[in-house]
């Protein structure tokens, strides 16, 4: 194995070698990689260790694999923590590869799926399952993974009349999503008081009562995801160049964004169907890592970290705020995630009318 | 330039055109056209503002498929490449390319070699071979950690066509490469283009300024209404009833003095009757 910085033309670039097999990266993005790494298991530790059940380190651990003799500790951490903290993980990474996805396909910070309706799309699809079927909560998923795909088979088919145009395929998406949202609503006011509470605290976007049923399909389906995710994100990166420059270096385009969609509305339906919408995590985790990483476009790994990390930091704050009382994580990345909104359309002001 | 007609003269044309027809949606832009682009010489479409000369280099980079016809590289038809396999044959310099924010020279120069990389292999020493002459070919190894978006005009131009040099293909395409840049910068461009030639490369570029066109081109196309009027040495090509036919331009052709290929003088503005 060899491991070498080229020297000319690309310093900032680090290249891994090995028998034929090569991987190219920035060199930055690999540090703030391995600092986010680092931060997740920290914040994952803490989550295990967290809670009103005291217990030390070690013994937590231990409880996690499910051995040590405090049935009490084993309880706790493997049955109702790990799961939960695994499951934070799962959900902040495919919310942030999902907003990789959709950012580099549009090319616009704005465009990713909480923005441009299939995050209110797939939570119209839950709700109709709880408030019109009375379903229970694997057809609630299923019911988000529909209404995911239905809207975003809807928005493309308004946006993409002629090729697809980004500025277009997110103005398209606000406004679906808005109607989208006050159908919710309409949902919501129609539904019985019992119902509309479930409603309700589904619509948070919440981690609580998640246990290892759900955390292991979560973890499968994401795990299946990444593969088409990681497959798309070389040519992805390159569409910033422009739809001509791609095409003239070979890159199918229009498969390449066709694929991407597909495949960002599954990260998104799948992890809003395990939680419920998590709201701004897909929009922020992109640029964050990004800028963190300093490369011109946000790549999926980073995204991807940068997503676990945010919501199960988020999932911390949550739980403890207010202890005993349990807030919805969607709660707290709804609020931080608004202030990033605003400063992110103001820095986007800023930058058009400089 | 005897060794570059020795060279058109031995070679057989690799990029051609037969019977095409271009066309956005239900509007024809180019109908029935026939092309030939001579291997190793440099080639300048010219003609006036939408008479499909982008339209066909276009085509002749597959950006645009035909409605009727056929664009064969080395006797096969375009469509039968596969997407990287072109790519490695033939490169193309887009009208007004834009790099996203923070993308340095090197970054974007390095992508040029997709074509010869993938997912498991993505850098080789050979990649950064055609990357670093790549850069010095288009005398931009200086800027190499500069952000693109910071850049001149013309630097800006040179790296895009850094970029397109290390895709190190036979053919080189380029979509009005000296639009928007001053005359030292347009000069700066075609003469790069012409090292590229003197290099082996086959080059074909549409141009504007048509002194400038019939200065550079060793073959000249003239377009018009999308169609080929006239194709050939600009020295022997290139008339005043030409210019006017094509142009709607009262005009003289005199013989430039420093390099002996033709030059058009407008009439208009001079006082001289017709």
């Amino acid at each position: 194995m060899t491991q070498h910085a080229s020297p000319d033309a690309a310093p900032r670039h680090r290249t891994v070698a090995f028998s034929g097999l090569s991987l190219r990266y920035p060199a930055r993005a690999a540090r703030s990689g391995l600092l986010l790494l680092l931060a997740i298991a920290v914040t994952t530790v803490a989550g295990l260790l967290i809670g009103d059940y005291d217990i030390t380190v070690g013994e937590t651990l231990q409880a996690a694999v499910a051995r040590g003799d405090d049935p009490l500790a084993i309880y706790f951490v493997h049955d109702v923590r790990a799961p939960r903290v695994l499951t934070a993980l799962v959900v902040g990474a495919a919310l942030g590869m999902a907003g990789s996805l959709f950012q580099n396909i549009t090319g616009n910070p704005l465009g990713s799926p909480d923005i441009i309706g299939f995050t209110t799309g797939a939570a119209t699809g839950a709700l109709v399952q709880i408030i019109v079927v009375g379903a229970s909560t694997h057809a609630v998923g299923i019911g988000a993974l529909v209404g995911g795909f239905l809207t975003a088979a809807v928005v493309l088919g308004l946006a993409c009349s002629s090729g697809l145009d980004g500025g277009r395929l997110v103005l398209v998406g606000i406004g679906v999503g808005a109607a989208l949202g006050a159908l919710n609503s309409l949902l919501i006011v129609r539904a019985s008081l019992v119902t509309a509470q479930t409603a309700a605290q589904w619509l948070a976007g919440s981690l609580n009562a998640v246990l290892w049923p759900r955390a292991s399909l979560v973890m499968i389906a994401v795990a299946v995801l990444t593969v088409p995710a990681l497959l798309l994100s070389r040519p992805l990166g390159m569409l910033a160049l422009g739809d001509d420059s791609c095409a003239a270096v070979g890159i199918p385009v229009r498969r390449i964004r066709l694929g991407a969609v597909l495949t960002g509305v599954a990260l998104v339906s799948v992890a809003t169907a395990a939680t419920g919408p998590i709201a701004f995590v897909a929009l922020a985790a992109p640029q964050l890592a990004r800028r963190l990483a300093a490369v011109p476009t946000p790549g999926l790994v980073g995204s991807a970290l940068m997503g676990a990390l945010l919501v199960q930091v988020s999932d911390l704050v949550a739980q403890r705020l207010f202890a005993p009382t349990e807030l919805a994580v969607g709660v707290v990345t709804g609020a931080v995630g608004g202030l990033y909104l605003v400063a992110l359309l103001a820095g986007e002001w800023r930058r058009n009318h400089a | 330039m005897p060794e570059a007609e020795l060279r058109a003269a031995t070679a057989a044309p690799r990029l051609t055109a037969e019977r095409l027809s271009l066309g956005y949606g239900a509007r024809a832009v180019v109908s029935d056209l026939a092309i030939a682009v001579p291997t190793g010489l440099m080639t300048v479409i010219v003609g006036p503002n939408a008479c499909g000369k982008s339209t066909l280099l276009r085509a002749l980079a597959r950006l645009l498929p035909p409605t009727a016809g056929t664009v064969q590289l080395d006797g096969r038809d375009l469509s039968s490449y596969g997407g990287k396999e072109l790519a490695r044959e033939l490169a193309l310099l887009p009208q007004s390319p834009t790099a996203p924010d923070g993308m340095t020279v090197a970054d974007l120069v390095a992508r040029g070699r997709y074509p010869h990389q993938s997912l498991l292999r993505q850098w080789s020493s050979r990649d950064q071979e055609a990357v670093d002459a790549a850069m010095t070919a288009a005398d931009v190894t200086a800027l190499a950690e500069r952000p693109v978006r910071e850049l001149s005009g013309g630097q800006r131009q040179r790296v895009w066509l850094a970029m397109a040099l290390a895709q190190d293909t036979d053919v080189l395409l380029l979509d009005e490469p000296t639009t928007y840049l001053d005359i030292s910068h347009q000069v700066e461009v075609l003469e790069l283009a012409r090292r590229l030639r003197k290099g082996g490369r086959t080059v074909v570029a549409v141009l504007h300024e048509l002194n400038l066109a019939f200065r550079y081109a060793d073959h000249l196309v003239v377009m018009r209404d999308g169609a080929v009027v006239a194709t050939g040495d600009p020295r022997t090509v290139v008339t005043a009833e030409l210019v006017e036919e094509v142009y709607d331009l009262p005009c003289r052709v005199i013989t430039d003095p420093l390099s002996g290929t033709p030059l058009v003088l407008p009439l208009a503005g001079t006082g001289e009757a017709r």
